[in-house]
């Protein structure tokens, strides 16, 4: 036991490091393109810095994070030592070195293609080579997950497998298959044009392969949020999860349409017709439904704590849950936070009304307030929840983490809805430098502000989350901690039907949606002529 | 505490009978909501004419410059005969070429854009003129202009460290007017 709980503690440090830095840069951006005095007032180290925080907060936080949890779930869920271990180090060592391998040349500013690295324009190979290796590095964890939920299975025949790990496991799937995109791209189509073999590159393709990863990571970085939603909180709520079959239902949904719906981040692009557009646009309407499921499921499983706790009335409940405990606080603000971020996603993904904000500050916005709001919100109260039972010590102050959670939740919302009406009044994305003596571009000035505000209120929560930490993994060992438990279902299932306790033919419905859905966009590439275009080195120019 | 490690004050609280039954009211009402959102994105899409970009073209980024429409004696505002406009423009770091078209209100306009390097951003603001400039395809936008005056239109996707430095306009003036201008006051807004 000992040595896995620092197996996972190692991931979550990690994973929490690196996003320190990452936070400190996004905050330094937002006062760049403001109107307020900026240091180092340079937009070339702003592309630098967008790069780097980019590819820290979708690439390396959120999967080192759900590498370290998975762990952690695989250990105290299936309540059996982690088979394989010596291969997560294995793992966590390659994801560590590519991280750095990534990070180094944007550092040094030869790798300044942000963290959606669109070619022709190239960076460093070894920007890359790094991102393929945190990639491969998680490719470990997968499988582990894989090796330790069917040895489980094996173990306890016709038994339910516990929802946490199931929900994990489903995670992991959809990651393997969805990085598979993004990872294509790099070693098929970026590295032999870095590495001067080939001089040409395909522009749409690349895209495309591009958006196969794009939407699904979005899911990869929300399923360990959702996780805490069904099995953590309504535990230190006092009461139990509503349903244990929806839970399933919810996440076989999640890893089956999360990927075939990429195509609505190029709906805009001129590589692909209407037909196909339509049809993952149809697609993207599916994967709204697992979270809609999940809104009942968990406000009823808050309703069953409140009442058991004795709340009385149609909203008495609401006040009588433990709102004090992070795991519940933290849960609570994110379902809030869902709201208008799922609202902002519904516009996004329906066509007519994503040409008005397309590549706008309204993406950008929206993405922040849905993985920087709804999901990294919880990562914080899962940390609070892991970290007593990881270190043995327990955590200095809950007070001080509810006042972590709601800055962040504050800090987020005023970040992030003045960032919206920016992009809707036309705001560009990705600008180092607003001309605001321009008077169409004026008018946003008080808006920038205002989310300037907000930042340094997030900057305030990370801090404090930091503190919170560091004091707990120095506080005295609690004579007895006890063990993670997971919330039963009100009615605990004695068994499930086998096709909601694994994967088998979902991994088929999985890859049959995906032919579907992409085998015509990305087989065109192989009958377009002409459509190759001439890498550009970004430093450099034209590469020949 | 023993009761309390697993809440039993919950367990069995509600009949499994009544929780499937509110769960599948629940999933009918949401997959029902879903389906009138789509109802709705595919009634007004096809209502008024709300297309994503459709015709899928390639155009080879090296020679574009030298043959084929995108020569430069060919750029900027073109009048067709069936009395619409086309509006051909490359895109490269950091600049639009032309860097300011002239175009008639109320009147059908297509943008035909493609990239001579990078992949760009064409976003003509407070308009849902918005698309991709990727090299290798042409970029075929359709739109109309209701109101004259001049719109700006930056480049909206990084495209370098000149990125926000790229920005061009569309001058949208009434349709009177624009019969009157010569041909290089159409072109690049000569006077404008």
């Amino acid at each position: 036991m000992e040595r896995s709980r620092i197996l996972s503690l190692a991931h979550l440090w990690t994973a929490f490091l690196c996003f320190l830095p990452a936070v400190g840069l996004g905050f330094w951006q937002m006062l760049m393109r403001s109107p307020l005095p900026a240091p180092v007032d340079d937009p070339n180290t702003y592309y630098a810095s967008v790069t780097a925080h980019g590819s820290i907060m979708a690439y390396v936080f959120p999967t080192f994070f759900a590498m370290g949890f998975g762990y952690a779930i695989a250990v105290s869920a299936l309540g059996r030592p982690l088979q394989g271990e010596k291969w997560a180090w294995v793992g966590y060592a390659l994801s560590l070195i590519g991280t750095v391998m990534a990070l180094v040349p944007v550092a040094a500013g030869r790798a300044s293609v942000l963290y959606t690295f669109y070619p022709p324009l190239l960076g460093s190979s070894w920007y890359y080579l790094g991102l393929a290796l945190v990639i491969i590095g998680s490719y470990f964890w997968i499988a582990l997950m894989l090796v330790n939920f069917r040895a489980w299975k094996r173990e306890n025949p016709g038994k339910p497998v516990p929802l946490a790990m199931f929900a994990i496991t489903a995670c992991a799937l959809l990651w393997g298959w969805t990085a598979l995109g993004a990872v294509s791209e790099v070693l098929f189509q970026i590295l032999p044009v870095t590495f001067g073999w080939r001089h040409t590159i395909d522009a749409g393709l690349a895209r495309t392969l591009f958006s196969v990863t794009l939407h699904a990571i979005v899911y990869f970085w929300l399923i360990p949020a959702y996780i805490a939603y069904y099995t953590l909180m309504p535990q230190a709520a006092g009461g139990r999860l509503y349903s244990d079959t929806m839970g399933r239902i919810t996440f076989i949904l999640f890893l089956v349409f999360s990927i075939p719906v990429g195509l609505h981040h190029l709906f805009m692009d001129p590589e692909h017709g209407a037909g196909f557009k339509f049809v993952q646009s149809v697609l993207t309407f599916m994967v709204a439904l697992p979270t809609l499921l999940t809104v009942f499921t968990i406000t009823a499983s808050l309703e069953i704590a409140g009442r058991v706790r004795g709340g009385k009335g149609l909203f008495g409940w609401i006040r009588a849950l433990p709102w004090h405990e992070p795991m519940v606080l933290g849960v609570g603000l994110s379902l809030l936070l869902l709201g208008p971020g799922g609202f902002g996603g519904l516009i996004n993904m329906s066509y007519a009304m994503n040409a008005m904000i397309h590549n706008t500050s309204w993406v950008t916005a929206h993405f922040h307030l849905i993985f920087g709001g709804a999901v990294v919100i919880v990562y914080f109260a899962i940390a609070y929840e892991l970290w007593p039972r990881l270190t043995g010590r327990p955590l200095v102050s809950k007070r001080l983490a509810d006042i972590q959670l709601w800055l962040w939740f504050w800090g987020i919302l005023i970040t992030t809805v003045p960032w919206h009406i920016a992009g809707l009044m036309g705001q560009p994305r990705r600008y180092a430098i607003f001309d605001y003596s321009d008077p169409v571009v004026a008018k946003t000035a008080f808006l920038v502000i205002l989310s300037v505000i907000g930042g340094c209120i997030v900057v305030i929560s990370v801090l404090l989350f930091f503190y919170v930490l560091v004091r707990s993994s120095f506080a005295p060992v609690a004579e007895s901690m006890p063990p993670i438990r997971y919330a039963l279902s009100v009615n605990p299932p004695a068994t499930v039907p086998a096709l909601l306790n694994g994967f088998g033919l979902w991994n088929v419905i999985l890859l049959a949606l995906v032919l579907i859905a992409y085998g015509y966009p990305i087989g065109q590439f192989f009958f377009l002529h002409n459509q190759d275009a001439p890498a550009y080195s970004l430093t450099r120019g034209i590469t020949k | 505490m023993a009761d309390q490690l697993n809440n039993e004050g919950a367990a069995g609280l509600i009949p499994e009978p009544v929780i499937v039954k509110t769960e599948r009211r629940w999933f009918l009402a949401m997959a029902a909501m879903l389906g009138v959102m789509l109802a709705v994105i595919v009634l007004t899409g096809i209502g008024q004419m709300l297309h994503p970009l459709s015709d899928v073209e390639t155009i080879d980024p090296a020679t574009l410059h030298l043959q084929g429409e995108f020569v430069e004696s060919n750029l900027g505002s073109a009048l067709e005969p069936d009395g619409s406009i086309t509006v051909r423009i490359i895109a490269e770091q950091y600049m639009f070429v032309p860097h300011c078209a002239v175009v008639p209100a109320s009147t059908p306009v297509r943008f035909r854009l493609t990239s001579a390097d990078v992949t760009h951003g064409f976003f003509v603001q407070s308009t849902n003129t918005n698309a991709m400039v990727v090299p290798g395809y042409v970029t075929n936008v359709r739109t109309s202009f209701e109101s004259p005056g001049t719109y700006q239109m930056p480049c909206d996707e990084f495209c370098g460290f000149g990125h926000h430095a790229m920005a061009a306009r569309v001058v949208v003036v009434p349709k009177d007017q624009f019969k009157n201008l010569r041909p290089d006051e159409r072109m690049n807004c000569g006077t404008q």
